[in-house]
């Protein structure tokens, strides 16, 4: 813990990790040879949920929980996801770990095609992919130890050849998370929201994994442990070179761990680039809705604010053409209700892409 | 509770502690440990033969002699009680067992399994339900020729349903917690998530459901015995006492009072302990959690 909660979460954006400047190239000097930057990509992948309606439950409607999504995280970053609640951004995240199976679309890990892969074809990839869950409550079995939790992983993997190995190991994950070793006999019960988030960081973090998916990890938490928790996931980055997709409705939380930042709209990403871009100078107008939302100590940014009149509508029966057009302010009419606007890159090679038919300029016109 | 003493005990300890602070639970392992030892030692214990006749002693109430009576046929109350009680005990614990275990193995894989498992398993479940027990019974147990492994066998296999549908109910919602998610994240096969994630969370409500299958399976016994199809007489069981002794209950309470009173007892206690062992088996902190 002393290592990790005391420092100051100063609020700017992160510089790039040493391993990924900005820009789109897929090799770089940095990287070894043969691994490609790209760590994780998602090709179009959608997933549909049926609706069940009438008395029989035929379902003839389906929910577009994710909508067609493209999203690339390269080794060592932290790609921020952000968007109202039910937009689809935990449904894409546990796509990613094929957690969910997406109906349509491909998932590249490491440059492999994984959903085609069996139970255990997908056991080895396992290890390299976990996941950080938003309720510290229900993501301990309240049956099993500390021990046995953090143990699991590493008893599925077979990373210790013997027991006192696997205690040794426990007690080193433990104290990486910032918690005693003599927590291990302890049940989850006993801790705190906090305590018990870094429980289930160490559990991901024991099979020593390339990608987290971070689903909303402090928005259970305290306001005072949140930052701790922040703080503890970006010290381990810096260490052990993990990515992170981190998924949060908290702009400001975002801004301070993202390298890239990604918005998310009813199942399609809106806008996405390198966070300090998009805290700048944000093109899409539901972007810009988002960051006037969150309250903001810098005048300059207090100038956008964007107001977001009405609800985000039903998943299941999305407008047509732009689905963001019926609450824009600056929808033209003829286009935006009719197609649907690709996402673009605002400047080749800014990174900066946005959907949008009539998005903000760089001067926030 | 107190935490801080909590700490320096091992868990296991623990555990114990809070079941042992369940008064009634404490209380009831004693009363069914005498009993069932009373019982498993009868031939021991007990001061005479259970099919002794005695022709001079016919229906007597309570007596120094005689403790609990004597019943139509001058055979002693008390040991018929303690032999019965054999018979009664063991056909109600192992049916409850039977049954138990087999609802919730089906109510685990139709929950855990869902879509085609979960309907095949439920349907067998409702067709199951909607059997008349008591005829079905009596067909079963006039071929079984009234041995208690066989007893056990035909009750545990009628009594299923309500545990299975219980368990699959509880599975439903422990399998979308995010610490099975977890697990599947890390790789965990179906049976590791099954058997280390799933079930260990849903023993609560089997446990209970137990309990009260014992009740359930000592008077079904009872009633097969009543229609002459359980355990055959000589050999004495709580149940077929109790029936033998429906027509004189007015004038001769204590051949009713003493088998109905052990039923009551032994069926109370095994649910006192069921409800001892779930707070034993689910921590305390599920409740402020939920």
């Amino acid at each position: 813990m002393a290592k990790t909660s005391e420092k100051p979460v100063p609020m700017s954006t992160r510089p790039p990790p040493p391993l990924a400047p900005v820009g789109d190239g897929n090799e770089s000097a940095l990287s070894p040879p043969g691994r490609p930057r790209t760590l994780l990509a998602t090709d179009k992948v959608s997933k549909f949920y049926p609706v069940k309606s009438g008395l029989f439950g035929r379902s003839q409607q389906v929910v577009r929980a994710v909508d067609g999504v493209s999203v690339r995280v390269r080794r060592g970053e932290t790609l921020g996801l952000v968007g109202e609640s039910g937009c689809g951004k935990s449904t894409l995240g546990r796509i990613m770990l094929r957690l969910v199976e997406p109906t349509y679309g491909r998932v590249i890990f490491d440059g492999r095609d994984i959903l085609p892969l069996s139970h255990a074809e997908m056991r080895p990839l396992r290890r390299k992919m976990q996941i950080i869950f938003q309720d510290p409550y229900s993501s301990l079995n309240p049956r099993m130890t500390v021990r046995d939790i953090v143990g699991e992983a590493i008893r599925i993997h077979k990373l210790a050849a013997t027991k006192s190995d696997e205690d040794a190991r426990i007690a080193l994950l433990l104290q990486k998370v910032g918690m005693r070793p003599e927590a291990m006999d302890r049940y989850p019960h006993e801790f705190s929201g906090g305590q018990r988030q870094r429980i289930g960081i160490a559990r991901a973090l024991a099979v020593e994994p390339e990608f987290i998916v971070c689903d909303e990890p402090i928005s259970a938490l305290d306001v005072s442990i949140q930052a701790q928790i922040v703080n503890l996931l970006m010290d381990l980055q810096d260490d052990l070179g993990v990515a992170y997709l981190f998924i949060s409705h908290d702009l400001k939380i975002v801004e301070h761990v993202s390298h890239r930042v990604a918005v998310m709209y009813l199942g399609k990403i809106v806008e996405q680039a390198p966070a300090d871009a998009l805290y700048r100078e944000a093109r899409h107008p539901y972007t810009r809705a988002l960051l006037s939302s969150a309250p903001s100590l810098d005048p300059a940014r207090r100038k956008l604010r964007v107001l977001l009149e009405g609800d985000a509508p039903s998943p299941i029966d999305p407008p047509a053409g732009c689905a963001f057009h019926p609450r824009c302010t600056r929808a033209i009419k003829g286009t935006c209700d009719k197609e649907v606007p690709a996402l673009a890159e605002t400047t080749p090679g800014s990174g900066h892409r946005v959907a949008c038919w009539s998005p903000y300029d760089a001067e926030g016109k | 509770m107190h935490e801080a003493g909590a700490r320096a005990v091992p868990t296991g300890l623990l555990q114990w502690g809070r079941f042992r602070e369940h008064s009634a639970a404490r209380a009831s392992v004693w009363v069914l440990g005498v009993v069932a030892a009373a019982c498993a030692l009868a031939p021991l214990v007990a001061p005479y033969d259970f099919d002794r006749i005695d022709l001079d002693s016919l229906r007597q109430p309570p007596s120094f002699a005689h403790l609990m009576g004597t019943d139509d046929l001058g055979r002693d109350v008390l040991t018929r009680m303690l032999f019965g009680g054999r018979v009664s005990i063991v056909i109600g614990v192992l049916a409850a067992v039977v049954g138990t275990t087999v609802g919730t193995a089906i109510g685990a894989l139709a929950g855990f399994y869902g879509r085609f498992v979960d309907g095949a398993l439920m349907r067998m479940t409702d067709v199951a339900y909607s059997i008349p027990t008591l005829p079905l019974l009596i067909v079963l147990s006039s071929y079984a020729h009234a041995k208690v492994g066989a007893m056990v066998l035909i009750i545990g296999f009628l009594s299923w349903m309500t545990t299975a549908r219980v368990v699959r109910a509880e599975v439903l919602s422990i399998r979308e917690r995010e610490f099975v998610e977890a697990a599947r994240g890390l790789g965990a096969t179906s049976a590791r998530i099954l058997l280390q994630h799933v079930l260990p969370n849903v023993l609560g409500p089997v446990f209970v459901g137990a309990t009260l299958a014992v009740g359930n399976a000592i008077v079904v016994e009872s009633a097969l015995s009543f229609l002459g199809l359980g355990v055959q007489p000589p050999t004495p069981t709580w149940g077929n006492m109790l029936m033998d002794s429906q027509a004189t209950m007015a004038t001769k309470p204590w051949l009713t009072l003493f088998p109905g009173l052990s039923i009551l007892v032994v069926v109370l206690a095994v649910n006192f302990i069921g409800e001892g062992l779930q707070q034993l088996l689910l921590p305390k902190v599920e409740k402020e959690a939920t």
